[in-house]
């Protein structure tokens, strides 16, 4: 990923947006490493999933920041993500989360003014949704939860899944292909009529 | 994560920190979402990644395309990016601000686009 300016990547015409193009609003997609984060995004984008990357500069854990100086190390994080153009002037970004929890709440800007997120779930790995999901409870995030189809995957009713997640009964819960476009899109309208029952239940 | 660049260019710290002057990103006020345009074109001269940022915008960019494209950081892009705004060599498009709750008719706007895939 060196920047080389003789070979500069532009983008194809046909992934550039109209000059119509004049907001833009993102949905965070999150979930363990395999879920199918980046083929949730890949399903649905317009354009070829993008990668991008930020440098994280971590101090050692419960060192203050005086004494952290010297214990500081850059790791890259990166980070797959998609569009979608809703209209000519509005485009939806779709972003997975990095591969490891502990960068997802770090990297600045990636849920702040998001609009939500959904929470991509493998039945036989339940235990990695439990941290995220009361991560984004704590920061404000609205999130549906979808579970990605695999085969082979423990069969469980969405019900006893509810249960085994204690997710409350408001919050949207599904089955999903994130293979498949049309299955993909379904998990986005459904976090976006949450969004709209809570915005409209909002008092005022 | 730590892993090597793919294509076997090793890039130190130090190469992002001569590119910002040592600069950083802190309270630019950008998003990864915000959308960049130019408002003019390259110049001889320019810094490269400044040229190749112009280059890009010709059309509306967010962000986060920007670093993707020019494969360098989101801090790092988006201290070049103000260096052109300070310049008044692009346009910034800002994100829906964020609110608590975003308002019913944007929602909308998104399930009928959604709703069109």
């Amino acid at each position: 990923m060196a920047f080389k300016s003789s070979e500069l990547a532009e983008p194809p015409n046909e992934e550039r947006l109209p000059h119509t193009a004049s907001a833009a609003v993102k949905v965070v997609i999150v979930g363990g490493f395999g879920v199918g984060k980046t083929t949730m995004v890949g399903s649905v984008s317009e354009i070829r999933p993008l990668t991008t990357e930020e440098t994280m500069t971590q101090a050692g854990a419960g060192i203050d920041d005086r004494a952290g100086v010297e214990h500081k190390t850059a790791t890259t994080v990166a980070m797959d993500f998609g569009r979608i153009s809703i209209s000519d002037e509005l485009v939806l970004y779709l972003f997975g989360t990095p591969g490891q929890q502990r960068f997802w709440f770090l990297w600045n800007g990636l849920f702040e003014g998001a609009l939500g997120a959904v929470v991509l779930v493998d039945t036989r790995r339940l235990e990695d949704s439990f941290d995220v999901m009361g991560r984004l409870e704590e920061s404000g995030v609205p999130f549906v939860v979808a579970v990605n189809s695999f085969a082979g995957a423990p069969d469980h009713t969405l019900q006893e899944l509810r249960s085994a997640l204690d997710l409350p009964s408001d919050v949207p819960l599904m089955s999903c292909d994130a293979r498949h476009r049309d299955s993909s899109r379904d998990v986005l309208i459904s976090l976006m009529h949450y969004l709209h029952s809570l915005v409209a239940t909002e008092p005022s | 994560m730590s892993d090597s660049p793919q294509d076997g260019t090793e890039e130190g710290p130090e190469r992002l920190y001569v590119i910002t002057s040592g600069r950083s990103s802190a309270s630019n006020g950008l998003d990864l979402v915000t959308l960049i345009v130019a408002r003019t074109v390259p110049t001889a001269g320019m810094q490269p990644e400044h040229a190749a940022i112009l280059s890009l915008c010709q059309a509306p960019l967010s962000v986060a395309e920007i670093s993707a494209h020019i494969g360098l950081p989101v801090s790092v892009v988006s201290v070049l990016i103000s260096d052109l705004l300070d310049e008044q060599q692009v346009l910034t498009r800002p994100p829906v601000p964020p609110a608590d709750l975003p308002d019913l008719s944007l929602i909308e706007k998104v399930i009928h686009g959604l709703q069109k895939l």
